[in-house]
């Protein structure tokens, strides 16, 4: 049985406008109803399987999102979600900003956006879990679950 | 000799068909929540694919007590059921369960995370509440039936229902607790919590968290038991009134779950002990007149 059929999201606000994240939550309303897949928006990092950043990572919010990666069981995906948690967008040269999500830590879904779209989240979400499967599928290959640290580029 | 095996059948059934019920049940109760809020909702077996991905989870392990403690929960779990499924002691099965979810109070209180000790705070406030209508319905079915065992009970002529109407609202009452549905679902919930997070299951992840999962599908088979308990007679046809209660029971609490806002800890404290003081004492005192 795959575990992509139960994926539980974790949603940070590194430091969005809060656009995206109204984005996220649309996508648990009725309209968009992500449960559909099984996709339940849990608030603990312990429990979930992806990731969700919205806006740029921050000086003060890069080592929140580390710990949470940290805190998070393997096998995980890290989504990021919208322009700004991709690549900084508007706010990238700021002196405070220090880029994309992936200059923290390993992003495996990119979805742009500004605002990002909840059919361009759901999109990227179901990307996210098909990369759970694999995931887990190299994980007991390996009989071992090991954090790829070389995808992240070096500070 | 034909006893024990009867006795072993109840056994065996509730060990394999309590898993399977129970998803069902999970199943439907998260189909009919989202129908009720306008949405689609999940596939029918979800649950059964929340517990398998759990179980191919890494779990992190925050001491050496948790794993244990959660696997005891689980056992205690299963072993209350045997006891209620065998015939046994209806009291013992009340007993036990408090001490399983003793373990469990245990394991929140052994980690660090401030959200789960909280959240095994209000477990305890949860047990103060419940805990005296659970022997009501012991003393209750112990009057109709004059025997605690379960096995009396269900060869009764008439249903319990009908000297115990009180007992059965009391224990539909703090079945909302025990089954942590909103307005009492302080320690933890299957909804996002605002303010603690995942409460009790906070720092239980992975494989582990897949064992909680499945000591909770065997409580909550139990605890509907329970209720189908004040139905069946020694009539076979009783059964079926016993399945359409259960139903009607599970589905009032869904709606209760799904229209009120989580209360505060003194007003679950006080509202049911005011139920279980009026109902439950209420019932139990005419059942004592009528008799003398």
């Amino acid at each position: 049985m795959k575990i992509s059929r139960s994926p539980w999201l974790l949603h940070y606000d590194a430091s969005s406008c809060n656009g995206c994240d109204i984005e996220v939550l649309a996508a648990t309303t009725p309209l968009y109803d992500v449960e559909r897949f099984g996709i339940i928006n849990t608030g603990n990092p312990k429990h979930a399987d992806i990731l969700v950043i919205t806006g740029g990572v921050n000086a003060q919010s890069a080592n929140v999102v580390k710990q949470i990666y940290s805190q998070m069981p393997d096998p995980k995906v890290v989504i990021a979600a919208g322009i700004c948690a991709c690549d900084g967008g508007i706010f990238k040269d700021c002196y405070n900003i220090s880029g994309g999500t992936d200059t923290v830590i390993p992003v495996d879904i990119y979805v742009p956006g500004c605002a990002v779209r909840p059919e361009a989240l759901i999109d990227g979400v179901i990307k996210a879990v098909a990369l759970l499967d694999q995931k887990r599928k190299e994980a007991v290959e390996h009989a071992s679950c090991q954090v790829d640290f070389s995808k992240r580029p070096a500070k | 000799m034909n006893e024990i095996v009867i006795m072993i059948i109840g056994i065996a059934a509730y060990l394999i068909l309590a898993p399977v019920i129970g998803i069902l049940v999970s199943g439907y109760d998260r189909v009919v929540t989202a129908r009720m809020q306008g949405r689609v909702g999940p596939p029918f077996l979800q649950p059964l694919y929340d517990i398998i991905k759990l179980f191919n989870k890494e779990a992190t392990i925050v001491n050496k007590v948790q794993t244990a403690l959660v696997v005891a929960f689980l056992i205690f779990q299963v072993f209350t059921g045997c006891i209620f499924f065998s015939g046994s002691d209806i009291l013992l099965v009340f007993f036990a369960l408090t001490l399983a979810d003793v373990l469990l109070i245990l394991t929140a209180c052994s980690t660090n995370s401030p959200y789960s000790s909280m959240g095994a705070q209000r477990e305890l406030l949860s047990i103060m509440a419940y805990e005296p209508m659970t022997l009501l319905t012991a003393i209750g079915f112990y009057m109709v039936a004059h025997s605690f065992n379960v096995k009396d009970i269900i060869c009764t002529d008439t249903p319990a229902i009908i000297k115990l109407p009180g007992i059965f609202i009391g224990y539909v009452f703090i079945l909302v607790i025990k089954l942590r549905k909103s307005p009492f679902d302080l320690s933890t919930s299957h909804h996002a919590h605002q303010e603690m997070v995942k409460g009790l299951t906070q720092d239980i992840s992975g494989n582990v968290l897949g064992v909680f999962e499945l000591a909770e599908l065997y409580a909550s088979v139990l605890n509907m038991a329970v209720v189908g308990l004040f139905f069946i007679t020694n009539k076979p046809i009783s059964i079926l009134w016993a399945l359409i209660a259960i139903n009607v029971v599970y589905f009032v609490i869904l709606l209760i779950d799904n229209i009120f806002p989580r209360v505060k800890w003194d007003v679950m404290l006080w509202s049911s002990w005011i139920v279980t003081f009026t109902l439950g004492g209420a019932n139990l005192f005419l059942l004592d007149v009528l008799k003398s």
